[in-house]
């Protein structure tokens, strides 16, 4: 059992979500810094869809209600275990009643807290993942509040073993042109891959709000209603875009103007309100490359730490 | 049945799609819900998704190929036979309860499209209608039929709280919140059915090319 103390912004139970149900409108869900969630994992052994808590800032206390072995990945904190310090991205060894907290996020937006045997949430539509949206999911399909308790599956037989680094951020968001990128000026297409975008307060794990020039369309055609996917930018009429992340809805009216590519969408999780980001253009050959080259280091890095320990 | 050719354009790195030539069409949305059909199963697919006259197709972007994707689409839409534009759709009814708390706003869209309530809910149930694709929430369908007799504009002032399973007119659509939500549509009724959940066989009540029909199980005055 893990006991939640003090959740923070928002903390919520999280694994790599939902797949094939967009049609009847049921998002994905899932860890925003899937990668993260990854390595956390990895560090523990565990199944890579095991679940864990997503942590938004902090600060964050949870109590361990079993000998547990934990790991954190994404962004950094001052984590201690009841009262000492620990590393992000190291597997520690808590004892029953220990109490981990987290506070003074130094960098980064998201952290992921990972223990043997992962979080025994429900199965509910193929994931454990919270849908804040649709109210399922993790617990009750809410974000944690303090007195939660959550089961955690069967422990591991582990020992100290090696750390890992989490890669570094940078405001660098690679992007391929989307389906209506055509239907915007010529000045709106440079701005959108030249200027600074800063995200604002108002973004969430629906959306991430970018506030910059306004992006205008050369005609305001009215589109009807299409798919979009995490990583959709959408610009709407007030010419601000949106990147549509994990929990956004599944079809939508605005029009795309380009879309991140899957494998910086981390990228997105990390960047706090304030930060600026930057598109860079890319191909769709290289966006899979890309993708393909984070999942394989993902697996030599879960390869490495098991015959190391093991 | 002759055909305008579709445009077809990828979406992200991993997802093809298909636009029909506007107009929009019912006939049209039903060789959507065909295709979808068509495709399911296909080798790689993650998901198929229908949108308004449109329809998107996500892979595995691990074992995406482009050509083989859009070979793909384009083989399923041309094998598409016209004979079989007729094929047979479920049919779901939605009992509803119109009026008084369940429906607030029952007597404003009496007022503004000039009817009486009692003919507003006559009107509402008589119709036939089609889930011509579905998103915004889980569950929720984006119906098509709604007679142009009971077109009413959204509220100027939104709800911050619409209890699941109110029955709305919003603009010339009508549709019933899956779950509890802010939302701006005239609330004309309610229903007991669940349109969303998670822990059933079939999480949605609706899907995409069912046809729906809203029966009235009481009216109620304000």
């Amino acid at each position: 059992m893990l006991e939640i103390l003090r959740p923070g912004v928002q903390t919520s139970v999280q694994d790599r979500g939902r797949r094939g149900l967009r049609h009847l409108g049921i998002a994905q869900a899932g860890a925003l810094d899937m990668p993260a969630l990854y390595r956390a994992n990895s560090l523990l052994g565990n199944d890579p869809d095991a679940a864990g808590l997503e942590i938004t800032l902090g600060p964050v206390s949870v109590r361990f209600g079993r000998d547990a072995w934990l790991a954190l990945s994404g962004a950094h904190f001052h984590p201690e275990l009841n009262g000492r310090p620990i590393h992000t991205g190291q597997r520690v060894f808590a004892q029953a009643g220990h109490t981990l907290t987290l506070s003074g996020c130094q960098y980064g937006m998201r952290t992921y807290l990972a223990v043997d045997g992962g979080i025994d949430a429900p199965l509910t539509l193929g994931a454990r993942a919270t849908d804040l949206q649709g109210g399922f999911g993790g617990v009750h399909g809410r974000a944690l509040e303090a007195g939660d308790r959550l089961p955690l599956g069967a422990p591991r037989a582990l020992r100290d073993g090696p750390g890992c680094r989490s890669p570094d951020w940078t405001p660098y968001v690679r992007a391929l042109p989307g389906p209506d990128y055509a239907s915007f000026s010529p000045s709106a297409q440079a701005a959108f891959w030249q200027r600074q975008w800063t995200v604002t307060p108002s973004s969430n794990r629906m959306g991430m709000r970018l506030r910059g020039t306004p992006l205008v369309r050369r005609h305001n055609m009215d589109l009807l209603s299409h798919a979009v996917f995490p990583g959709v930018v959408q610009a709407p009429p007030d010419g601000q875009p949106i990147i549509l992340l994990a929990d956004a809805q599944t079809t939508g009216g605005y029009p795309c103007l380009a879309t991140v590519i899957q494998a910086d969408l981390w990228k997105l999780a990390q960047a706090r309100p304030g930060a600026h980001l930057h598109f860079v253009p890319c191909s769709a050959a290289d966006a899979r490359a890309a993708l393909a080259r984070q999942v394989r280091e993902g697996q030599r890095l879960r390869h490495a730490l098991r015959t190391l320990t093991e | 049945m002759s055909q305008a050719a579709p445009h077809y354009y990828s979406l992200g790195e991993s997802a093809v799609a298909l636009a029909l030539p506007a107009p929009a069409t019912l006939a049209q949305q039903r060789r959507i819900w065909r295709l979808a059909a068509s495709l399911a199963g296909a080798p790689g697919v993650l998901d198929i998704i229908p949108g308004m006259n449109n329809l998107t197709v996500s892979y595995h972007p691990l074992d995406f190929d482009p050509d083989h994707a859009f070979d793909c689409l384009r083989q399923h839409w041309v094998a598409l036979s016209a004979a079989d534009d007729d094929a047979p759709a479920r049919q779901v009814d939605i009992p509803v309860c119109y009026g008084g708390e369940a429906g607030p706003d029952l007597a404003e869209v009496a007022r503004h499209t000039g009817l009486t309530p009692a003919e507003v809910v006559k009107q509402h149930c008589a119709a036939e209608y089609q889930v011509f694709f579905m998103g915004f929430q889980p569950g929720f369908a984006y119906l098509g039929g709604l007679p142009e007799a009971l077109a009413t504009p959204r509220r100027a002032q939104p709800r911050t709280r619409v209890p699941a399973g109110s029955v709305g007119i919003g603009g010339s659509q009508t549709g019933v919140y899956p779950a509890c939500s802010p939302g701006g549509w005239q609330l004309i009724g309610h229903t007991r059915l669940k349109l969303f959940d998670p822990v059933a066989t079939q999480p949605t009540l609706l899907q995409p090319g069912d046809r729906v029909r809203f029966v009235c199980e009481e009216l109620r005055h304000a």
